[in-house]
């Protein structure tokens, strides 16, 4: 199941990041890894669209099909974090979660 | 009168025929005959010419879609792409039923402006995010959602009947 967390996605499945309705950056995430990477370069104003829509929560538990990740991502938005904060919260969130799926597959 | 490059000449009765069927196109070619003077076999056979060589695409009806109590969103998307992509993108959204209008345009960069309608914001963005954002070529995007019309108007042969003397053919496949 962790590897099936951490597959890359065919591009149909990946992440687009948008800046408000209908706005797409040019940046999309086709895995764990380059989400995790991309949620710490990306415009915060971004973020905080995605974040606020529940889009990320969405997409990590029916895509990426990791719901632990999602509740975690879902216990962060009732914070309601902004701007810079949220951007270094969301990451840490990822980071850790990526680094436990990497370590159970090394075994 | 045909030419080498496929077109077809219009001569001002042409022009007067088709700036009668853009008034109103359920005229009968006896109405049409009547008011410009001339025989309803020959607005017939005129008709039926320009038809065949696609110069008269279709007979339709412009629907009033507020008062046909549609509650329809309408955005124009510019959707910036990589040349080598633009085409590809461009037929693909030709296929999406949401899509009403395609055209490229060269400014700074090459782009592709669509008219789109949906039902609401959130199935715009959805029919954005899913369908045209991961289209392979597609760089980036930005949508208008359209507030409040000024004015809508079809262009009319009457408009300017000089620039159109000379109309390409349409093949008949």
């Amino acid at each position: 199941m962790n590897s099936r967390i951490t597959r890359t996605l065919p591009r149909e499945k990946a992440f687009y990041f948008f800046t408000s309705i209908g706005n797409y950056t040019g940046e999309s995430a086709a895995s764990l890894k380059e989400f995790t990477d991309k949620i710490n370069e990306i415009n915060v104003k971004s973020l905080e669209f995605h974040f606020y829509r529940g889009d990320f929560e969405k997409w990590t538990a029916e895509v990426l099909e990791d719901k632990e990740l999602a509740e975690q991502i879902g216990t962060l938005r009732q914070m309601s974090p902004k701007g810079e904060n949220l951007k270094n919260e969301l990451h840490r969130i990822l980071i850790r979660r990526y680094s436990r799926l990497r370590s159970t597959l090394q075994f | 009168m045909k030419f080498k490059n496929n077109t077809i000449a219009l001569d001002a009765t042409d022009l007067r025929i088709l700036e009668a069927l853009q008034e109103n196109a359920r005229q009968t070619y006896t109405a049409i005959g009547k008011s410009l003077g001339m025989a309803h076999s020959t607005v017939y056979d005129r008709i039926k010419r320009m038809e065949r060589h696609g110069i008269i695409k279709e007979y339709t009806a412009i629907i009033d879609t507020e008062k046909a109590g549609a509650k329809n969103i309408i955005a124009i998307m510019t959707i910036f792409t990589d040349p080598k992509e633009s085409d590809k993108v461009a037929e693909k959204l030709c296929e999406a039923p949401q899509i009403l209008e395609v055209y490229t345009s060269l400014s700074e960069e090459l782009l592709i402006i669509a008219k789109v309608v949906a039902e609401n914001q959130e199935s715009l963005h959805e029919f954005i995010a899913s369908s045209v954002a991961p289209l392979p070529g597609v760089l980036r995007i930005r949508t208008s959602m359209i507030t409040k019309k000024f004015k809508e108007t079809r262009f009319s042969i009457a408009n300017n009947p000089k620039e159109l003397t000379f109309i390409k053919e349409k093949s008949n496949k």
